[in-house]
């Protein structure tokens, strides 16, 4: 009996890609539940399938054996309740919409009026910082400025869970950090539930509240840490807290071993 | 002494700047002149009556396209001539569109499209004629027979080759089928569209020409075959001249639609190269 907050719920996800040269088995065994309202960090070793978990859980990809489960309904295609951030923004925002075309397309099919519509639109582009470039187009704007675009895209689309595909991954180091702020405000402040993937160890335990590892493929949940540490973070003193150092060393040892294979699939 | 020399810098950066417009002025003008001048010399000194001097040109061009003719002859051939673009636009894209979007069709149609793209259109004016008589609709079929092949098989593989990251988005937040024809395939596929446009021009022109030389009674090209058989030389060189211009024309307007339509993807060339 799944208890009410539990928003997303993943059962036995087996993915296996078919090809001609034998059978790839990219994800193994994972299963996790997700609470409404919390931000969990997915990390683990590169080419462990992070992207194709992902893709399962937003129904862009049809798992091979498992279950998805969200709000209590198996997800068997894209729903209006995830909305998608992807790592590429150069090639998921359009070039030939403005910021706020781009913002404003995925809720042109639903059912809100005009009025409803722009405000939800003005809302998602100021809470990204970007009012000033609504009327810029995409490739007009900085990597850091078109990532916030998705990002405004996303939230206006109101899902229940935004999911985050290594979206900082092609960004510098301080537009990054700038990111991160904004994804963890995002969350304090509008109680958005987030599914982020990441390779970064450390950008894993800044933002998460969980951090789920995961093994080398093909692929299972090799651990789930609670990451205790204060709600309010910052790029600078979080990072400078004896337990964040204690959680990232901890995180790193968990890849290290996944990487190595020391792990045993349960 | 710095001071000095800045302002000699800035000075020669303002009179660089009129020297370069007076310069690209020259050499865009510079050679069709020069070219008017060593024409009329060489026609002046020559006693070949096939090859008459600009002026003599000119003169015919005034008297013969500005008046009556203009309405009766060059009036209707630029109708076809735009019916036949048009038409030609609508068909392709729509067609390409539905060729691109549906693998099967593409399986299904591809023989078929290199065999009639294979076909020269101006042998198809006979058969023409006779299935739709000496009409405006043939001449506009023939045009169409040519020009829609670039835009077509352009539009296909515009919209074949739609950014996979940019479907998943349209994916992800379920976008219906005519929103992501509208915002995401047709803009998409917009430049290689362009692309089949422009050739598809200079094939409609040409149509145009031919369709009007085999059987009509007003036209263009009709009236450029009418001349030469007349023996009315500077009056048919003045006709070459009128489809020149013409070409000219369009090409300038389709410049000028195609910066308005694609402006984000010059736009984005632009930022790449700075």
């Amino acid at each position: 009996m799944p208890d009410r907050n539990t928003l997303l719920r993943v059962e036995h996800l087996r993915k296996v890609y078919e090809s001609a040269n034998g059978d790839v088995e990219a994800i193994g065994d994972i299963s996790f539940t997700m609470r409404s309202g919390e931000l969990v960090c997915i990390v683990g070793p590169s080419g462990c399938g992070k992207t194709t978990l992902l893709k399962c859980l937003a129904g862009l990809l049809r798992p091979t054996s498992g279950l998805v489960e969200m709000d209590g309904q198996p997800v068997t295609g894209p729903s209006p309740a995830m909305a998608v951030v992807f790592q590429e923004y150069g090639r998921s925002l359009y070039p030939w919409l403005t910021v706020r075309g781009n913002v404003e397309l995925p809720l042109r099919h639903k059912r809100l009026s005009r009025a409803a519509r722009d405000k939800l639109v003005t809302d998602a582009i100021d809470a990204v910082g970007l009012a000033h470039a609504a009327r810029s187009h995409p490739w007009q704007l900085s990597g850091g400025m078109q990532q916030r675009v998705a990002i405004a895209r996303a939230i206006a689309y109101q899902p229940e869970v935004l999911i985050m595909d290594e979206p900082f991954a092609a960004v510098d180091a301080q537009t990054r950090a700038d990111l991160e702020d904004l994804v963890r405000e995002l969350h304090t402040t509008r109680g958005i539930s987030v599914l982020f993937v990441t390779h970064d160890i450390d950008e894993s335990v800044y933002l998460g509240e969980r951090v789920l590892v995961l093994s080398a493929s093909p692929t299972w949940v090799q651990e789930d840490l609670a990451v205790d540490l204060p709600v309010e973070r910052d790029q600078i003193g979080t990072r400078a807290l004896p337990r964040f150092t204690e959680l990232r060393t901890h995180v790193y040892d968990q890849i290290q071993r996944a990487k190595r294979g020391q792990t045993v699939a349960p | 002494m710095t001071v000095h020399t800045d302002r000699i810098a800035q000075r020669s950066r303002g009179r660089g700047l009129g020297r370069r417009v007076v310069a690209s002025l020259l050499y865009s003008l510079g050679l069709p002149f020069l070219l008017l001048v060593v024409w009329g010399l060489t026609a002046t000194s020559s006693t070949n009556r096939f090859f008459p001097g600009p002026l003599t040109i000119l003169e015919a061009f005034r008297e013969t396209w500005i008046g009556p003719a203009f309405v009766d002859d060059v009036l209707p051939s630029l109708y076809r001539l735009a019916l036949g673009i048009a038409a030609s636009i609508v068909i392709g894209v729509a067609v390409g569109t539905l060729i691109g979007l549906f693998h099967w069709l593409r399986e299904l149609l591809e023989p078929l499209l290199e065999f009639f793209r294979a076909i020269p259109p101006p042998v198809l004016i006979p058969v023409m004629m006779l299935l739709l008589g000496i009409t405006d609709t043939m001449k506009v079929v023939v045009i169409v027979s040519g020009a829609v092949w670039p835009i077509l098989l352009n539009t296909i593989d515009g919209v074949r080759a739609t950014d996979s990251v940019m479907s998943e988005t349209a994916d992800s937040f379920q976008i219906t089928w005519w929103e992501r024809l509208r915002f995401l395939v047709l803009p998409a596929a917009s430049p290689r569209i362009m692309t089949g446009v422009r050739q598809g021009l200079s094939v409609a022109l040409i149509l145009m020409v031919i369709s009007e030389m085999f059987a009509s009674s007003a036209g263009l090209g009709y009236r450029i075959a009418y001349f030469q058989r007349n023996y009315l030389i500077a009056e048919m060189w003045s006709g070459i001249l009128l489809l020149g211009l013409v070409g000219v024309l369009l090409a300038a307007t389709f410049g000028v639609v195609e910066r308005r339509v694609l402006r984000w993807y010059h736009g984005i060339r632009e930022v790449n190269r700075a």
